[in-house]
C-alpha cells in the first residue's frame, strides 16, 4: 500500500511538472502585460514532440541518443525521494538527500557531454558554462540542506520534514539562511532569469538551451519533462522543507487529499514570486554567477553557525 | 556657393603642391565635385586626413571605356565628391583604404562588383561577391546581363579565408549566417579563448539583391521604389535620399509642405526603430518587461503609420518630386496626440528603466567604442553620437524642412551600450518635438492653402545630370548618388546605408567582452545586413 502510495506520488510528480511551468509562464506573462498562453500550453508541447522525427546528427554517438532518458529517468528517480503529499514514504526512506543530490549530479552529466558529443561550438560552449555553475551551486546547495539535516540530525528528508511539522512554528535564524540560500542556488540549477534564460533564442547566451541545440522530437521532450521536473522538484524542497504545513503524515484518503491541494497552492505562489522576481530584474553577464553563487553558499554558511551558535547548545 | 569655407583652403593647399584641381559643383551647387588623376588617389587622402576629413561614400561606375571612381569626404557639413578615371583595360588604383579604413569594404566591395584593382589595399579577400560566383564575372560591368548568370546549383561558399588564431584553449565559434532569432542573414566568426573574445570577424554578403543592377534603367517614380526597399527598416530615409539625389539632377524644388511631411515620415521612422531597438537591446539581457513595452509603444506607432499614411513601415510615401500622401487636419490631430501618448508613456516607462540596478550592471561598460576609433571607422548615426562624433545631418548640412526648425543633436559621451541605449531616448524625444514643430508650421497660412501642391512637375532631367542626395536616416547618414541616361532613365543609383560604416565598429567593440555579451552589443548599434549588401 505504501509502495502504492510512493509510486502515486512519483507519478504525480512527473504529470504535474509541465503544468506548473505553464503556470510560471502564465504569471509572467500576465506581469509583461501580454496575453499568456494556456496553462496546458507546456503538455501540448510535449505531446507535439513527442510526435515528431527526432533529427540526429551523423556525427552523433550512442550517447547523444541515450542521454535524454538517463536524464529523465534520474530527474524522475530524484523526484521519488523528496516528499511531495506525504511523508514517511518507503522511497524517501530508502534514500536521503544526498543522493538526490547524486541524481541531478547524475543527469547534469550526461546533459553535458550531450552537449559534447555532437561537437557543436553552442554545445561545447553550453556544457563547459554549465559544468562551471554547478560546480558553484552543488556545494552551496549542500549547505544549506546540512543546515536542515542538523536541526533534524537525519539527512532524511522524509524525517526532517516530520521534524519540522513536530516543532511546530519556530523561528529558527539558520532555517532562514538556508531557505534563501537554497532559493538562489534553485534559480541557479533551475536556469531561471537572471542566471539563464530558458525563453532566449541568441544561442551565445544560452547555457541549459546551448546544451540542447541539437536535440528535436522524443529526445527534446524528454530533456524538457525533466527540466519542468527539476524546477518542480526545488520548488516542492523549498516549499515542503521550510512550509511543511499540511502535508499527509498518514495515508488516508483525506490527507493526501488535503496534502496534494497544500502542495499545489504552495507551489502555486512560489511561482508567482519566482514570476515577480524574474520579471523584475535583467539577466546578470555570466561572470557575475559566481559572486551570486558564492553569496548563496555564505548564506548556508551563515545557517550553519547560526545553528552552531544559537541552536544546537539548547 | 559661400567661398568662406575650408574647401578653398584646401583646394589653394592642394593645387600648390601636385594636384591642379578645377572645382565644380554637382547640380544644386551643394556638392563640390573635384576631378584628379587616378595615380594620385591615395595622396589625396593623406592630405584630406590631415585636414580631418571624414571618408563618407564610395563607389565607381562603368562608362564605355573607363571606370569613373567617386569618394566622398565631409567636413563641418560640407561635402567634396572626389573623381578620378580609371582605364577599364587595366582598371587600377591605388587603395585609399591604407589611410582611410572606413573605405576598406566600400572599396572591396567595389572591386568585387566592377573588378578595379585597389593596389595596396589590406585586405583583398572578396566580399559582397562570394566565392559562389565566378572568378571572373563583375555584376555591375555594362556587358554583365541583369538576370545574372546563376549556376543550376549555387555552389557552397565554402573556402572563405577567415583570420585564424592559434594557441592553448584558443578555439572558433562560427554563427550564422541563419540565425535562431527572426533576424537578417550574416556570418560572425568569434575567436575565443574561455569566455573572452580574442577577435571577430564578420562576413556579410548573403542578402545581396543587385539593388545597384536592376536600378540601372528605370524611371525616377521606379527608382524611388526600389530604394524604399534598400532596407526595409530604412524605407523613408532610403527613397528620401535618392529622391533628393533625382530632384537636384533635375533641378527642381519640391513645395514646403511636401518637405514637412517628408519630416514627419522620416521622424516618425526614427521613432518606430528606437523603440524597436531599445526594447530589442533589453531583450538581450532578459529583461523582458521593458521588451514589451517597447513592442507595445512601437506597435501603436506603426498601427498609426498604417491608418494615416497606408502603410505600417511608410513605404513609396515619398515619390520623386514630393509626396504621396497628404496629412489631413484630423490626420495631425491624429498624430498629435500619439505623440502627446508616447511621451507620457515614455515618462512612466525610462524612470523603471533607470532605476534598474541589474540593466544598469549589464549596460554601462559593456561594448566600449573608443571616440578614436568610432572617428577612424567614421561611425554614424546614434553610435558615433555615443561616442564623440558629434554630427548630424539634420543640423550640419540642413536640408528642408530641417533648415526651419531648431532641434538639440543628442550625444552621449560613455561611448557603450547604455549610451547607444540612451541616446536613442534622447533622439525620440527630439524627433516628437520636431514632428511637433513641422506639424504646426503645416497649419500656419499659407500652407493651409487649398491649391498647396504636394508634387513639384517632374522635369526630364538631360543626360548625364546628376545628384548626391544626403539626409539623415534613422541610423545615421544616408547618402545615394543617382546620375540620370537620356531620356528619363536612371544610369547609376548607389545608397550608402549608415550600417556600411557602423558594421566594422562592431568588430572593435567587441574585443575584451565575453563571448554572452556579443548579442546586447549586436542589437546596440543594429546595423542593417540588406543595407550593407545591396
Amino acid at each position: 500500500m505504501n509502495w502504492l502510495i510512493a509510486i502515486f506520488q512519483t507519478m504525480l510528480f512527473v504529470l504535474l511538472s509541465p503544468l506548473l511551468a505553464g503556470w510560471i509562464k502564465w504569471c509572467k506573462c500576465y506581469l509583461q502585460n501580454r496575453k499568456a498562453p494556456s496553462l496546458l500550453q507546456p503538455y501540448r508541447d510535449l505531446l507535439k514532440l513527442t510526435h515528431k522525427q527526432p533529427v540526429v546528427s551523423e556525427q552523433a554517438s550512442w550517447l547523444f541518443v541515450t542521454a535524454p532518458y538517463i536524464i529523465f529517468s534520474a530527474t524522475v528517480l530524484a523526484a521519488s525521494v523528496v516528499p511531495l503529499i506525504a511523508v514517511n514514504l518507503p522511497t524517501s526512506a530508502s534514500a536521503d538527500v544526498i543522493v538526490m543530490v547524486g541524481f541531478f549530479a547524475f543527469a547534469r552529466f550526461f546533459l553535458a557531454l550531450a552537449g559534447l558529443d555532437i561537437g557543436t561550438a553552442f554545445g561545447g560552449m553550453g556544457s563547459s558554462r554549465e559544468m562551471t555553475i554547478s560546480s558553484l551551486a552543488e556545494p552551496a546547495m549542500l549547505m544549506a540542506i546540512f543546515t536542515l539535516t542538523m536541526t533534524a540530525s537525519t539527512t532524511n528528508l522524509s524525517g526532517a520534514i516530520a521534524h519540522v511539522l513536530n516543532d511546530g512554528m519556530v523561528l529558527r535564524p539558520s532555517f532562514v539562511f538556508a531557505l534563501f540560500a537554497l532559493i538562489l542556488v534553485a534559480i541557479a540549477e533551475t536556469g531561471r532569469v537572471p542566471v539563464d534564460n530558458p525563453a532566449t533564442h541568441l544561442e551565445l547566451t544560452m547555457i541549459h538551451e546551448a546544451m540542447i541545440l541539437e536535440y528535436s522530437g522524443r529526445h527534446l521532450a524528454l530533456i524538457e519533462w525533466a527540466s519542468q521536473l527539476k524546477l518542480m522538484l526545488y520548488g516542492v524542497l523549498i516549499t515542503n522543507i521550510f512550509f511543511p504545513w499540511g502535508i499527509a503524515e498518514d495515508f488516508t484518503g483525506k490527507a493526501l487529499g488535503y496534502g496534494l491541494l497544500a502542495i499545489m497552492g504552495k507551489l502555486a505562489l512560489l511561482a508567482v514570486f519566482l514570476a515577480v522576481a524574474e520579471t523584475l530584474v535583467a539577466k546578470m553577464r555570466l561572470f557575475r554567477v559566481q559572486e551570486y553563487l558564492s553569496f548563496a553558499y555564505l548564506l548556508g554558511l551563515l545557517g550553519m553557525l547560526s545553528h552552531i551558535i544559537l541552536e544546537a547548545s539548547r | 556657393m559661400s567661398s568662406l569655407n575650408w574647401t578653398t583652403d584646401f583646394l589653394n593647399q592642394l593645387n600648390s603642391t601636385e594636384f591642379s584641381i578645377v572645382p565644380a559643383f554637382l547640380p544644386g551647387d551643394k556638392t563640390a565635385l573635384w576631378q584628379i588623376e587616378s595615380t594620385r588617389w591615395q595622396q589625396f587622402s593623406q592630405y584630406a586626413i590631415e585636414q580631418k576629413l571624414r571618408w563618407a561614400a564610395g563607389w565607381a561606375e562603368h562608362a564605355e571605356t573607363v571606370f569613373i571612381v567617386n569618394a566622398c569626404f565631409e567636413k563641418e557639413g560640407i561635402y567634396v565628391l572626389l573623381r578620378t578615371r580609371v582605364n577599364a583595360g587595366k582598371p587600377e588604383l591605388p587603395s585609399q583604404a591604407t589611410v582611410y579604413p572606413a573605405a576598406n569594404r566600400s572599396e572591396r566591395h567595389t572591386q568585387d562588383m566592377f573588378g578595379i584593382n585597389f593596389t595596396g589595399h589590406p585586405d583583398n579577400r572578396r566580399w559582397t561577391r562570394h566565392q559562389a560566383w565566378p572568378q571572373h564575372s563583375y555584376p555591375l560591368r555594362k556587358n554583365y546581363p541583369v538576370q545574372g548568370e546563376p549556376p543550376a546549383i549555387t555552389p557552397p561558399d565554402m573556402d572563405y579565408p577567415f583570420v585564424k588564431s592559434y594557441g592553448e584553449g584558443v578555439y572558433e565559434i562560427p554563427v550564422g549566417p541563419v540565425h535562431a532569432g527572426i533576424i537578417e542573414p550574416g556570418h560572425f566568426r568569434f575567436q575565443a579563448v574561455g569566455e573572452l573574445i580574442l577577435n571577430l570577424e564578420e562576413r556579410l554578403g548573403y542578402v545581396h539583391k543587385g539593388i545597384e543592377k536592376i536600378a540601372e534603367g528605370r524611371t525616377p517614380e521606379s527608382l524611388a521604389r526600389l530604394a524604399g526597399r534598400v532596407s526595409g527598416d530604412t524605407t523613408v530615409g532610403h527613397c528620401w535620399a535618392a529622391c533628393m539625389a533625382m530632384e537636384q539632377a533635375a533641378g527642381i524644388e519640391i513645395p514646403p509642405r511636401a518637405a514637412l511631411i517628408r519630416g514627419i515620415l522620416a521622424e516618425g521612422e526614427r521613432i518606430a526603430n528606437h523603440l524597436g531597438d531599445m526594447g530589442a537591446i533589453c531583450n538581450d539581457v532578459a529583461f523582458i518587461f521593458a521588451q514589451m513595452q517597447f513592442s507595445r509603444l512601437r506597435e501603436l506607432w506603426l498601427r498609426t503609420n498604417a491608418t494615416i499614411f497606408g502603410h505600417r513601415l511608410l513605404m513609396d510615401t515619398i515619390v520623386p518630386g514630393g509626396v504621396a500622401c497628404d496629412l489631413s487636419e484630423a490626420s495631425c490631430a491624429l498624430i498629435k496626440q500619439d505623440v502627446v501618448r508616447l511621451r507620457k508613456e515614455l515618462s512612466e516607462l525610462m524612470p523603471a528603466i533607470d532605476l534598474n540596478s541589474s540593466l544598469e550592471d549589464r549596460l554601462y561598460t559593456a561594448g566600449y567604442l573608443s571616440p578614436e576609433i568610432a572617428e577612424a571607422f567614421g561611425t554614424l548615426g546614434y553610435v558615433g553620437l555615443s561616442s564623440g562624433q558629434d554630427f548630424d545631418v539634420r543640423r550640419d548640412a540642413a536640408y528642408p524642412p530641417y533648415d526651419q526648425v531648431t532641434f538639440k543633436v543628442a550625444l552621449e559621451d560613455q561611448c557603450d551600450i547604455a549610451s547607444r541605449f540612451w541616446v536613442r531616448y534622447k533622439q525620440i524625444n527630439a524627433a516628437l518635438k520636431l514632428i511637433e514643430q513641422f506639424i504646426a508650421q503645416l497649419k500656419d497660412g499659407v500652407n493651409l492653402n487649398e491649391s498647396q501642391t504636394l508634387q513639384a512637375e517632374w522635369q526630364t532631367p538631360q543626360a548625364d545630370s546628376e545628384g548626391l542626395g544626403i539626409v539623415e536616416g534613422w541610423r545615421g547618414e544616408i547618402t545615394a548618388y543617382i546620375r540620370f541616361d537620356a531620356g528619363n532613365k536612371i544610369a547609376r543609383y548607389y545608397p550608402r546605408d549608415p550600417s556600411i560604416l557602423n558594421w566594422p565598429a562592431l568588430e572593435k567593440l567587441t574585443l575584451n567582452n565575453i563571448v554572452p555579451d556579443f548579442p546586447v552589443c549586436n542589437k546596440s548599434l543594429n546595423g542593417s545586413y540588406s543595407g550593407n549588401d545591396l
